[in-house]
């Protein structure tokens, strides 16, 4: 569960990013937070990875307090939470196995719980066939996949994946989004964020829509909130 | 059971990573190998040139001659007093029998000087010192003992080469000095360098929950790898140099002035020193390399 208490994010230099912003994800939820460039999105994700400290007001990932949280808890927290990058972001001298694995051996997990998982979670992404390749030998769409399942690995109560269409066409990119709409159907919330407002629309979902640095709609409606609407 | 899996995992990782960033590493190797191979050729230089400034220090002798009077059982007796002298390692007595033979020895064993008599010389005490400095302290307390009847000393050259001495170990002492920033500069530049091309893997190891000792760990034992491995080359590398070198210089000079202390002589300083240079170099270097690139 996530929730964000009154919010405030100023950067050094004074830049706003974000302002009184409250909302709660709660647990099996599928939730778009929405907004154009700038808007305060990736803000969200970084203080809800710990990236970043909030200026001011409180928030909860999983039952960590990041504004009181010690760093070494940091870590423990992140694990709760799987990340989609838009830019992927793979280890690239790693085989797809060993980039999914990877989560895995940070908890400890033996070769033989490994070699059970990885594979399960690679053909749930449908990449069965690629273990042994190295990220750049596959399209984009099939390493944002591999993200996926890296994000996955862990069985981490939520999901959150920051623009992770943007560098992938529409029919993948509606795939990727049809992978996480099953996702969340196994149990994990998942959080989706982007300023694709077609996908958004396809798919009817709660949506959180966000600008210069507020919470401008949140409904259920599943629709793309912004200026027009 | 889960740690040991952890860390035979991540040892496994430091010794996959120094191949997977093969060039870096080499980079690494080859800068932590040069550094490595100067301080220790110049080290044994320095090394060389006190032991040949300590020989020539020990060649200057004082000698103490006795009174003509005393015959060769009293001469004798006076040792004893001279052995009481602070600052006296030792005191050879050479008789005048032997004073003549070494004499007329030392002029080619010319006719000329046959015709010398031991009377005309006197018995005498060849006298090394611990502290060529205070030899002007110790020749005045030789002085004063009975049945010395003359003092020869050179103290100008024990001057000199207290003075050669003094200077020759400030300099090493600031040559290396400057050699060791100079180098961990140079070792720790290229390390950092290593770890920049590295940022995004840490970065994403950090997204994911890994721990910073997770992470560290392998760059620990690939620094350690990197350590081994360059204090190895490096000491192999000053050894056949060295040997090289040395076999010149005794060529080179027919008369063997100076002679070359053989690597064996010193050989486990230098693998201590080597091994212990290295692995601080690779293991220090690259933990504190990391250091930033974990504050995600």
């Amino acid at each position: 569960m996530i929730v964000f208490r009154n919010v405030t994010k100023v950067y050094t230099g004074g830049s706003r990013a974000l302002e009184g912003v409250n909302l709660q994800i709660d647990d099996g939820e599928f939730v778009f937070l929405v907004g154009p460039s700038g808007s305060g999105k990736s803000t969200i994700i970084k203080l809800l990875t710990a990236e970043l400290e909030p200026t001011s007001g409180s928030i909860e990932v999983n039952g960590y307090r990041l504004e009181t949280i010690k760093k070494r808890q940091i870590p423990y927290m992140r694990r709760t939470v799987g990340v989609i990058f838009q830019d992927f972001r793979l280890i690239e001298n790693k085989t797809v196995f060993e980039n999914v694995a990877y989560g895995m051996r940070i908890v400890g997990a033996s070769g033989k719980e490994i070699k059970a998982r990885v594979p399960y979670v690679l053909d749930l992404v449908g990449l069965e066939n690629r273990g042994r390749r190295l990220p750049h030998e596959l399209s984009g769409g099939e390493q944002q996949r591999v993200a996926i399942a890296r994000a996955l690995v862990n069985n981490p109560a939520m999901i959150v994946a920051d623009e992770p269409t943007g560098n992938l066409d529409p029919q993948r990119s509606y795939e990727i989004m049809m992978l996480l709409e099953s996702i969340n159907a196994l149990g994990t919330t998942v959080m989706v964020v982007t300023h694709e407002q077609e996908l958004v629309n396809r798919f009817t979902k709660r949506v959180i829509a966000i600008n210069e640095g507020k919470v401008i709609n949140d409904g259920m409606d599943g629709y793309y909130f912004n200026e027009e609407n | 059971m889960k740690r040991i899996r952890k860390l035979g995992y991540l040892f496994k990782e430091g010794i996959r990573n120094m191949f997977t960033h093969g060039f870096m590493s080499f980079a690494a190797v080859c800068v932590t190998v040069a550094c490595l191979v100067i301080i220790g050729g110049f080290s044994l230089i320095i090394y060389n040139l006190s032991l040949f400034v300590s020989d020539m220090e020990q060649q200057n002798r004082v000698l103490v001659y006795i009174d003509e009077t005393y015959d060769t059982g009293s001469a004798k007796s006076v040792g004893s007093k001279i052995n009481l002298v602070d600052n006296v390692r030792e005191a050879v007595f050479m008789s005048r029998e032997e004073a003549v033979d070494r004499f007329i020895k030392d002029q080619g064993a010319d006719e000329t000087f046959a015709g010398i008599n031991p009377s005309d010389l006197r018995d005498r005490f060849i006298v090394t010192l611990e502290d060529n400095s205070k030899m002007a302290e110790t020749v005045e307390q030789l002085r004063k003992i009975e049945g010395v009847a003359r003092i020869a000393d050179r103290p100008e050259i024990a001057e000199g080469i207290t003075t050669i001495q003094r200077v020759l170990n400030i300099v090493s002492i600031g040559i290396i000095v400057v050699l060791l920033v100079v180098s961990l500069f140079m070792i720790s530049n290229t390390i950092k360098l290593a770890m920049y091309d590295r940022r995004d893997e840490i970065a994403i190891m950090k997204m994911i929950g890994a721990t910073n000792r997770f992470i560290r760990l392998p760059y620990f034992v690939e620094g350690f790898l990197i350590g081994v491995i360059s204090a190895a080359a490096a000491f192999f590398t000053e050894w056949g140099l060295y040997d090289l070198l040395a076999s010149r210089i005794t060529q080179m000079q027919s008369m063997q002035l100076l002679s070359i202390v053989p690597f064996q002589e010193v050989f486990m300083p230098m693998v201590v020193t080597f091994g212990a240079a290295g692995l601080f170099v690779g293991m220090f270097g690259s933990v504190m390399s990391i250091r930033k690139f974990l504050d995600v």
